[in-house]
């Protein structure tokens, strides 16, 4: 286990995804859904640093596809999500995006809970490696050639990017 | 471990069927519990259906009549977007003299993917269990008087939220416990997350004799059972146990055992009110009690659909040969 990007690294991507996150905001603020459980921690600061109210977590453990390879994978509990959404325009917020299929989940489980309006999507790190079409509409960094490797962020504090355990 | 609750288990204890809630350890336990706290939170959502065992065939097997249980089951999987399929096997083969081992294979070739099993004839889902090809889960949802691990669980899930963790509470279980899968199915589950008090009441021709053996302590008066504990856990009392002359009455029952308001106040002030159904007013408890507010038997029925979608995708997700 060994840091991609350290602590200081780490701050430097979240504090450009707020800035691009506060220039793409400025009439209204969005219902900010972060997905558990580094989203949930990006999300928190974000709201935290935008003055903007609490944000919604998303459990997206029972809308993955990969059941079949690698069984029940729990995360978390769903909170703060409005009953139903109703033309609501959602910043959803994920730590790390590689493939987009874990985006494409929580895309499921939005349209789960109604009609929302537009969706834009927040990313601390993007390590490349898409097999969906799904794009980051705020980016805090791209990993580029060292997006290769799996990676996990540890937190909530101090945020640090690290590779798995058993590397 | 050895013996039958073996059978449920991988040998690097994962839940493979939910046969028994007998030597269960806590840790999973409490994972089935918390499992079941995610499927709650999506219970809540205006789609309640998520698409976790998309594909995946459920088949209900029957052998004995339950609405209420059935029901449950079905809808949990149809909640986790299985298919479903419900034999009422009463009606089809067992009657035209079809062994369970041949119905099973038959079952088998369909491709089936998990049976839940009701049985009148206690063991009948191990036996199952024990012969149906890898890949295939067992969920027993009650074999004669053996057991009825689904309903203890949601039981316990329903004890955690109110009260919390069950090491720290009394819990008195009332009624016909000599007939009730239920209550012995709970017991074992409240040993499991190591219940220190655990309490049965009800007359000497209702109570099983080896309690003791199970760290139960037995009380024929409700008046001394009741008092100071967190949890009161009433059984529906069967009619027909009247006719085997175990029972004087129904009247008699509700005078001696029937959970009445004055007698809920022994136990502790925000004690809870448990039933798993159908409950018989006026038998098992007054009115006044299964309408007031320590009673939580509507919020039992809402948890077993939770417990159902979990203890299901559990065992699939360990069938699968996937890593949680």
């Amino acid at each position: 286990m060994h840091e991609i990007r350290s602590q200081k690294a780490t701050e430097t991507a979240l504090q450009n995804l707020i800035s691009q996150v506060r220039n793409g905001y400025v009439d209204n603020a969005p219902l900010v859904v972060g997905i558990h459980t580094g989203g949930a921690w990006i999300a928190a600061r974000l709201c935290e640093a935008l003055e903007w109210d609490e944000p919604a977590t998303l459990d997206i453990s029972l809308y993955r596809d990969d059941f079949e390879t690698s069984g029940l994978k729990r995360s978390g509990t769903t909170n703060r999500m409005p009953q139903q959404l109703n033309g609501e325009n959602i910043l959803l917020i994920d730590d790390v995006l590689f493939t987009g299929r874990t985006i494409r989940a929580a895309l499921n489980v939005l349209f789960d809970y109604g009609r929302p309006g537009a969706i834009n999507l927040g990313i601390l790190f993007d390590r490349g490696g898409r097999e969906l079409p799904i794009e980051p509409t705020f980016l805090g960094e791209s990993l580029g050639e060292e997006g290769a490797g799996r990676c996990k962020l540890i937190g909530p504090e101090p945020l640090v990017l690290m590779t798995p355990d058993s590397e | 471990m050895h013996g039958p609750a073996a059978l449920q288990l991988t040998p690097d204890g994962r839940l493979k069927h939910l046969l028994t809630t007998e030597g269960l350890p806590k840790s999973l336990i409490t994972e089935l519990l918390d499992t079941a706290e995610t499927f709650l939170s999506s219970q809540g959502q205006p789609v309640k259906k998520v698409p976790l065992l998309r594909g995946k065939t459920v088949v209900n097997l029957f052998f004995e009549n339950s609405t209420r249980t059935r029901t449950t089951f079905d809808i949990a999987a149809h909640r986790l977007s299985a298919d479903v399929v419900t034999l009422d096997i009463r009606t089809s083969s067992a009657s035209k003299g079809e062994t369970l081992f041949d119905t099973l294979k038959n079952l088998e070739a369909m491709q089936a993917d998990l049976f839940v099993v009701r049985h009148s004839a206690g063991g009948a889902p191990f036996f199952i269990a024990d012969r149906v090809t890898p890949n295939i889960a067992v969920i027993n949802a009650g074999d004669g008087t053996h057991a009825h691990p689904t309903q203890a669980l949601l039981d316990l899930m329903t004890i955690r939220k109110h009260k919390g963790d069950p090491a720290n509470l009394s819990v008195a279980i009332v009624g016909d416990l000599k007939h009730s899968r239920v209550s012995r199915s709970l017991i074992h589950g409240l040993r499991g997350m190591g219940c220190p008090d655990i309490r049965a009441i009800g007359p000497g021709t209702l109570l099983p004799s080896d309690l003791g053996y199970l760290g139960v302590r037995t009380f024929h008066c409700i008046d001394d059972g009741l008092r100071d504990v967190d949890v009161v856990v009433l059984l529906r009392l069967q009619k027909e146990r009247m006719t085997s002359a175990l029972l004087p009455s129904e009247r008699e029952f509700f005078n001696l055992y029937g959970m009445t308001e004055s007698r809920l106040k022994l136990a502790k002030e925000n004690a809870i009110v448990m039933h798993p159904g159908p409950i018989n007013r006026g038998v098992e408890i007054a009115n006044e009690v299964a309408d007031g507010p320590q009673a939580v038997i509507l919020d039992q029925v809402t948890n077993g659909i939770a417990i159902r979608m979990a203890v299901m995708a559990m065992t699939l997700s360990t069938q699968q040969g996937g890593h949680s």
